[in-house]
């Protein structure tokens, strides 16, 4: 315990010196002046909190966060329950399961302006961008954690007298869970880039239009510090839900 | 427990088995023994229902069966426990599928815990115990459901020699006790002749039955040393080893 406990202290250790070198390297790239749109981690750092108290950040992320959410939403409904039928239906698999291939190995970031172009220029895009990007690797992680579901654990269900609901509920459903989430982590993340090339694609709002804005009239540390407030949610974000699968299900008692 | 021509040709092309006709003795313990491949763990999932003969049939008690029922459980060679559930809930569910109340099917549950010997172990998972445990939790989950027939697929081949011996023992005082009619399938001649009142000999694939070998070794109050002496025992090991011989090479 002890010894897990100094193993975890010495990561925390290395993470922060790495972090450190690389702002140490950000610092004097921008004292520099490599070029003039590329600020010192300093003026980055003290733009974000300008930013942060004056409630421009929290606005931009108060819109930001509706069409993640909304998009993530469905896709976690749907995506999911689409993936699960997949798995269970040899007539849905058959249908559906090579276009899912081709979604997911597809640059989909290439589809959103197509989707402005059909549904224009509002929530309703960025929320379909969100879901264009996210909803194949959770569509098709519901669909593998499905079908990978152990063989000889369907035939002990069915040896003890389980129907096919029992079957379906009480062993491929639990077997495929770990799975599935692991799927909604990932597609998240593709969520964040989703909602991220909507708000710079589509029409500049919430963080995409800080970005946007900045750029413009050149304040450099003030886009570095929206672009920088980003990444560091998502990532925040994503880290958590993986702490929390792995809370959830441990590996050895995923089975396989 | 009739089995009457059963054949089995999978949809590969694979003729597992063919003209399988024997009766099984109720409340003895008969082992399915025979070469690799020879089609045993395919017979034994007929009769546990689990998949379709394409010839002939299976009768319990007279009655015709085609799909699994409540008076046969099965213990699988791979212990198929889940594994996110503890042991409690792992022998608990048969039960469970069977909707039998929670209250009372853990409490049954708990009571095969105790004689299969893991008592103490009820919140460990499966992951947390060794090969011979998980097995004992297998055997429990198959006792808790009360099944006159009890269909075991090398219940101890993933299980080191020193705790297979120890676990044949205990496998043989809880069925004597119990009259169980029970069909195992083994790859050790020793095993199966220390364990069985018959042995079915199967032929290389197409498996068909090719003799049948009733030990008789008196079991009496003799100690598992005496017994692994007992002139019937060595009798019966050589007699399957003479049939089993014409399959090799
Ligand atoms: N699902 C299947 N589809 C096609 N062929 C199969 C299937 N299951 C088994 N077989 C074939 O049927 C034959 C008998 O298999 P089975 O597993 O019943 O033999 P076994 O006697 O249990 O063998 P072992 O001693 O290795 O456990 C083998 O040749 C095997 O390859
Ligand atoms: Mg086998």
């Amino acid at each position: 315990m002890a010894n897990s406990r100094r193993a975890g202290g010495d990561r925390v250790f290395w993470l922060l010196l790495s972090f450190a070198c690389a702002f140490a390297l950000w610092e004097a790239a921008g004292r520099f002046r490599l070029s003039a749109a590329f600020p010192p981690f300093s003026d980055t750092v003290m733009a974000f909190l300008r930013m942060a108290a004056d409630g421009s950040l929290a606005k931009a992320y108060l819109s930001t966060s509706q069409p993640l959410i909304i998009g993530f939403a469905i896709c976690g409904v749907v995506g999911v329950g689409f993936g699960v039928w997949m798995g269970l239906s040899r007539t849905v698999e058959w249908l559906s399961v090579p276009v899912f291939v081709i979604l997911q190995a597809a640059p989909m970031a290439a589809v959103v302006p197509l989707v402005t172009y059909i549904y224009g220029i509002g929530l309703t895009s960025k929320v379909l961008a969100v879901v264009v990007l996210a909803a194949p690797v959770i569509v098709m992680n519901s669909y593998k954690g499905i079908r990978n579901t152990n063989s000889s654990l369907i035939q002990m269900c069915r040896a003890f007298l389980g129907t096919r609901t029992q079957v379906v509920v009480k062993i491929i459903l639990p077997h495929a869970a770990a799975m599935i989430f692991a799927g909604l982590r990932l597609g998240l993340a593709m969520g964040f880039i989703g909602v991220v090339i909507a708000e710079l694609l589509i029409t500049p709002t919430g963080i995409g239009d800080l970005i946007t804005y900045h750029s413009s009239v050149a304040d450099f540390p003030e886009m570095f510090a929206a672009v920088g407030s980003i990444i560091l949610i998502a990532a925040v974000t994503i880290h958590a839900l993986e702490r929390l699968e792995r809370r959830l299900f441990p590996p050895e008692s995923r089975g396989s | 427990m009739e089995l009457t021509g059963i054949g089995k040709t999978y949809a590969t092309g694979v003729e597992a088995l063919r003209d399988v006709t024997h009766a099984f003795p109720a409340g003895k313990l008969s082992t399915l023994l025979g070469p690799s491949g020879c089609g045993k763990t395919t017979l034994l999932k007929i009769i546990g229902g689990l998949i379709p003969a394409t010839a002939g049939e299976v009768r319990v008690k007279g009655k015709r069966v085609d799909g699994p029922g409540a008076e046969r459980a099965f213990v699988f060679q791979d212990f198929a426990l889940l594994p996110w559930a503890t042991v409690l809930r792992n022998v608990a569910f048969g039960l469970e599928l069977r909707g039998v109340p929670g209250e009372e099917r853990l409490e049954i549950a708990r009571k095969f815990i105790g004689e299969v010997g893991l008592a103490g172990f009820e919140a460990s998972y499966p992951h947390q115990l060794s090969g011979g445990m998980r097995q004992r939790v297998g055997l429990a989950r198959a006792l808790a459901v009360d099944a006159d027939i009890i269909l075991m697929d090398e219940p101890f081949s993933s299980v080191d020699e020193q705790t297979r011996r120890k676990f044949q023992e205990d496998l043989l005082d809880l069925l004597r006790h119990r009259r169980k009619t029970v069909i195992f399938v083994t790859h050790s001649i020793e095993e199966a002749a220390y364990l069985s009142d018959q042995i079915v000999l199967l032929s290389a694939r197409p498996g068909t039955v090719s003799q049948i070998i009733q030990p008789n070794v008196n079991r009496g109050s003799k100690s598992p040393d005496e017994i692994r002496r007992d002139k019937n025992y060595l009798d019966a090991v050589d007699d399957i080893w003479h049939v089993l011989k014409r399959y090799l090479g």
